[in-house]
């Protein structure tokens, strides 16, 4: 028997797709500010693993020459960024959603598990939670991304201002790096973020569009114990 | 799923058929809203940018970087400074800008700084010496280009402040400004610095004028300004990016209204700084 099961409240719902196209036009006007001064790599020495950026990804993107057009997206969407998640936590905490997205001591064990269930080296089903413990971590790690983004852009914004803020991130040049590194950081959620969205299926997706999935309850032979029918109710509070 | 409200199981196939046409009905909807909001968002950036164009960027953009500058005026304070450093991390920074330094003939001989006072037509003009006559100030600050590199450098000269403790230009009725953090009420609100050739100018605002690490600066690690870093005099200000740094001050003038900025003129934030 199919029933229709409560998933992602609406306001989290909006918070998440209005983050997606706003911190994607962040990244890219980031990146139009970022050609300016085009110093990260990785490697040592004289050894370069991966230069941030071939000259090739700014010319196919036309990413070149773009700094004041980029400073000024840059601080209008910051408004949109920062205002988003600010409520998206005040929301989480006022409706106490938080408590299916922090992690809980168990979270740590248990994303290991999730990440072996996923390459396939381990067969038990995974928790039937709303997250399990790798998606507490990642949806957590991510938001406090968010706050990184937030503090690291003010420190290299208003440098003497908020030089205290600048100071305690490492000086100027830290913060920048840092700022970047962070943003690097989404890019690498957002693809495991899609892969896993894609694995898990349309149920899963149409959830977070809007905010039900449908389920398989086996059909009880008592229909009026109907509360401990959906298994995956009693399971255990995060 | 929530455990506070285990979903109500059909009691009937009917009824299931029911909830999961309910349920297709919302997901169609929500797709459509999802997708309409996405048109909507995307027609208001869109309008965004095609507001009419103000100084290199559309008006729309403009207004909300002036916006988040009186946010960051109603912050700033005067006694908040940048971080200084040791002298022996100093470096000599990259030379990345020419404009206004081109003119044929220049004699830095006989260079004199002219100022326009606030509110009065009769300009006066300073020497070399003159400025040098004042105390002497030297920090060790960031210069912090907007291309996003930064350099450590040691720069000395007179505080902007200072000079104006000294001589009474910044006000209308020609007192000197003798406390920087409360400027007279007749002070001018902004001000504006050019090379003598006028091609490359610059606006503060009076406050960032006045902060302590804002110099009219005549030495940079020690040594004479050179021609290409802005000798005999050149602003300097950790509040404000490089482009704010004009070389070779010609003129400086009081103004009641935002002066012209060469950078902002060419896209960027009038402000770029703090």
């Amino acid at each position: 028997m199919k029933v229709v099961v409560e998933k992602h409240p609406l306001a989290i719902r909006w918070f998440h797709w209005l983050n997606f196209p706003v911190l994607a036009l962040m990244i890219w006007s980031g990146l139009w500010i970022y050609w300016a001064n085009d110093v990260y790599r990785l490697g040592w020495g004289r050894t370069t693993l991966l230069k941030f950026f071939p000259q090739s990804f700014y010319a196919a993107f036309h990413m070149d020459h773009k700094l004041a057009q980029g400073m000024s997206w840059h601080f209008v969407l910051m408004w949109v960024f920062a205002l988003n998640g600010l409520l998206y936590v005040l929301y989480t905490a006022l409706s106490g959603e938080w408590r299916y997205l922090l992690p809980t001591r168990r979270s740590f064990r248990e994303a290991w598990q999730v990440v072996l269930h996923d390459v396939g080296l381990r067969k038990e089903p995974l928790p039937p939670r709303k997250f399990n413990g790798a998606q507490q971590l990642a949806y957590t790690t991510v938001i406090l991304m968010g706050a990184g983004s937030l503090l690291t852009g003010l420190a290299i914004y208003k440098p003497t201002q908020l030089g205290w803020l600048t100071t305690a991130l490492g000086g100027y040049e830290w913060a920048r790096a840092e700022h970047f590194a962070l943003t690097i950081g989404y890019v690498l959620f957002f693809l495991v973020h899609i892969a896993q969205v894609v694995r898990a299926g349309w149920n899963n997706f149409r959830a977070m569009v809007a905010g039900f999935e449908i389920q398989d309850v086996p059909t009880a032979p008592t229909e009026t114990t109907a509360p401990a029918a959906p298994s995956a109710a009693t399971a255990v509070r995060p | 799923m929530l455990p506070e409200t285990p979903p109500k199981l059909p009691a009937t196939p009917e009824e299931e058929a029911a909830a999961l046409r309910a349920a297709a009905t919302r997901s169609r909807r929500s797709f459509l809203a999802l997708g309409l909001a996405g048109i909507a968002g995307l027609a208001g950036w869109r309008y965004l940018l095609h507001t009419p164009d103000a100084d290199g960027i559309p008006s729309g953009l403009r207004g909300v970087l002036d916006a988040n500058a009186r946010l960051s005026n109603a912050y700033y304070s005067n006694t908040r400074l940048a971080p200084e450093f040791a002298a022996a991390r100093a470096r000599t920074p990259r030379v990345n800008g020419h404009v206004g330094l081109d003119e044929a003939g220049f004699d830095p001989a006989a260079w004199r700084l002219v100022v326009q006072p606030y509110g009065r037509s009769a300009r006066q003009e300073f020497s070399i010496e003159q400025l040098k006559a004042l105390p002497r100030t030297e920090i060790t600050t960031e210069l912090k280009c907007i291309e996003g590199w930064s350099v450590v450098v040691t720069w000395a000269g007179v505080r902007f402040a200072d000079f104006l403790a000294r001589y009474p230009l910044a006000t209308r009725s020609g007192q000197p400004l003798a406390d920087p953090n409360h400027p007279a009420a007749d002070a001018a609100p902004y001000v504006g610095l050019a090379t003598p050739n006028a091609a490359y100018y610059v606006g503060l605002e009076l406050a960032s004028a006045l902060h302590p690490q804002t110099l009219l600066c005549y030495e940079m690690n020690g040594q004479p300004l050179t021609l290409e870093h802005g000798a005999p005099l050149r602003l300097v200000t950790p509040l404000k990016y490089g482009i704010k740094h004009l070389k070779r001050i010609g003129t400086i003038r009081f103004a009641d209204q935002r002066p012209a900025d060469y950078w902002a003129e060419r896209g960027y934030d009038w402000h770029a700084g703090h």
